[in-house]
């Protein structure tokens, strides 16, 4: 147990440090939001019309742009292990006795911990497009962006420890992103789509992500008015239905999570596996 | 019941990748202390062998164990109980040189008051104290090695690895680097286990290993090994080979060889025969010379190719690549 926790902080340690030390990357976990926060704040509410005197599209997609933030930087993560594989500290990192489930919690700890500042730092946005987010909303956003932040941080991990080359996690990743970012109800919502569609944004974990903090965000707007307005349109369902059951706040978090748990397993054992 | 314990205990060692076999049917023992080498070309199976002695690899064949602890059932026993020192570059380059022993003795779990002691000794052992804080991208090549070198003894290993330790330095960085080798050794009193294709580092060995297309041909003490070729090795050229060739065996009883039109044969005492045999020999002598065998010879004998056939690129020691 104690080689768990001692790789953890370890490993968690030195990319803190070397994220200090990257003024390049240190610069990018700012810079990012922001550019989200200028493009959206400024530019996009101008052209987009409100769908109706409560919510527009903006507001809308706002929730899903912060998962999307998120899922960047998260993924993106996993390129320290193949990075510390290409400068060969991946060897002395797998030859010190600390857990392959440690280590890969200190990766993921550190990709997950950027995604999760930048999913806070987003926050700000909400009042210049007629969001107000309380303290309770925000204390309550926070365990959501955490868990969805590990995991796919882990998941970012996972391919890292499978790939060999820069190149080729590049490749991986952006083949994963985007069926990941738009098939999770980012920019539309994900029932009454084509049924091989609907499974597949079953399947993602971000879904459910973006559902809860959609949820938490745009709170009673949510569910009610605006809903309504939109069946009016159309009837669409906003919210995520599995097998014909509605999910609420905490069953999503508890989806994120055992997804979460099922890829750092997997990370891990990759770990135990690798050879130099 | 630990007693008289050996530091590396290797019995019927394979490893399979696919279809190639790396290493097959290794046996060995390392005694406590000792300094053992594997020397062989590169692709000979040296590198495997330590991944699955360092518990990064698993055999396919056979057991390991170091320091009593089996490399497959007890690997963080292992673990704990060895440092390396690996071929290629191994360091943070973005930490400096004391940020890359902290994460170490982190890793290790070394207790702080021992930790900075034991930093401070081995990095001022390695001359990198007054380097100490700076990034290891700014340190030269031979710097980096005395790094890892200082890393792979921080946790007072009782076995240490050390996987081709002077690859791609100059010569005088190479006898640097083997001077720290031989007054760690001194000092703490570790097996070491390398591997070099290097036969002048062989040298250093206490027992070598002579290993060549994943197999050990020959195991043995340097100097025994040389007492395989039979004697010191004497080369003569001659106007008329074919007249010297037949003397040598009817008059002489010996089993000469032509490379590039030189005689070679081996003689036991070589500097007692030689005046004699001068004297004695009816053929005109164009050139005669003397010589100790050495490893290559060894090697060359057992495995009837150079140890440099496959490697003569990298046997010309060329500066470490900086970017």
């Amino acid at each position: 147990m104690s080689e768990v926790f001692t790789g953890f902080w370890v490993v968690g340690y030195r990319e803190f440090l070397r994220l200090l030390r990257e003024r390049a990357r240190l610069a990018s976990a700012f810079v990012t939001p922001l550019l989200l926060l200028v493009i959206f704040g400024a530019g996009f509410n101008r052209i987009v019309a409100p769908l109706d005197g409560q919510v527009d599209l903006v507001q809308f997609m706002f929730p899903g742009i912060v998962c999307m933030s998120v899922l960047m930087t998260a993924l993106f993560s996993g390129l320290s292990v193949v990075w510390d594989r290409e400068v060969g500290f991946l060897k002395v990192v797998l030859v010190a006795p600390l857990s392959r489930v440690g280590i890969a919690l200190g990766k993921t700890a550190a990709g997950s911990g950027v995604g999760l500042f930048q999913g806070l730092l987003l926050m700000i946005l909400a009042p210049f497009i007629g969001l107000s987010i309380g303290l309770i909303a925000l204390v309550t956003l926070l365990p959501l962006l955490f868990v969805l932040a590990v995991t796919l941080s882990a998941i970012g991990i996972f391919v890292g420890s499978q790939m060999r080359s820069q190149q080729a996690f590049h490749g991986v990743v952006e083949i994963l992103i985007v069926p990941m970012v738009f098939f999770s109800g980012v920019f539309f919502p994900v029932d009454k789509v084509p049924t091989w569609l609907g499974i597949l944004a079953k399947l993602n974990p971000l879904t459910y992500g973006v559902d809860a903090i959609r949820q938490v965000i745009l709170n009673a707007r949510y569910s009610a008015s605006f809903e309504s307005t939109l069946s009016a349109k159309g009837g669409v369902d906003l919210g995520v239905t599995v097998f014909g059951h509605r999910m609420s706040v905490w069953e999503d978090a508890l989806v994120v999570s055992i997804f979460g748990l099922i890829v750092l397993v997997m990370a891990a054992r990759s770990f135990n596996r690798q050879g130099t | 019941m630990f007693h008289d314990m050996d530091a590396i205990v290797v019995e019927k060692l394979g490893k399979q990748f696919g279809k190639i076999s790396a290493v097959q049917d290794v046996s060995f023992t390392v005694h406590e202390g000792e300094l053992f080498g594997f020397l062989g070309p590169n692709g000979a199976g040296k590198t495997t062998t330590i991944n699955i002695l360092c518990t990064l690899l698993r055999p396919t064949s056979g057991q390991a164990r170091i320091n009593g602890f089996d490399v497959m059932q007890q690997r963080s026993q292992v673990r704990r109980s060895i440092g390396l020192v690996f071929q290629g570059p191994t360091l943070d380059e973005y930490l400096t040189g004391f940020e890359n022993l902290r994460f170490h003795a982190y890793a290790y779990s070394i207790p702080a008051p021992e930790r900075d002691e034991r930093m401070r000794e081995l990095l001022q052992l390695v001359e990198l104290w007054d380097r100490r804080n700076d990034r290891v991208r700014t340190y030269s090549g031979g710097m980096r090695r005395r790094l890892e070198l200082a890393r792979g003894l921080l946790t007072r290993p009782r076995v240490l690895f050390l996987d081709e330790p002077t690859l791609g330095l100059d010569p005088q960085t190479r006898r640097r680097i083997w001077e720290y080798i031989l007054e760690m050794r001194r000092r703490e009193g570790m097996a070491v286990f390398l591997t070099t294709h290097y036969l002048d580092e062989a040298e250093h060995c206490d027992r070598v290993g002579i290993i060549d297309h994943g197999s050990i041909v020959e195991l043995d003490t340097p100097d025994r090994l040389k007492d395989l070729i039979g004697g010191d090795i004497v080369s003569l050229r001659v106007e008329d080979e074919e007249r010297a060739l037949m003397e040598l065996r009817g008059r002489f009883g010996l089993e000469p060889a032509v490379f590039d039109n030189t005689i070679q044969f081996n003689v036991p005492h070589a500097d007692q025969f030689l005046p004699e045999f001068i004297r004695e020999f009816s053929l005109p002598l164009q050139a005669v010379s003397l010589r100790r065998p050495t490893l290559e010879d060894v090697f060359l004998k057992l495995t009837g190719h150079a140890i440099r056939d496959e490697a003569s690129a990298d046997s010309i020691p060329t500066p470490a690549r900086r970017l």
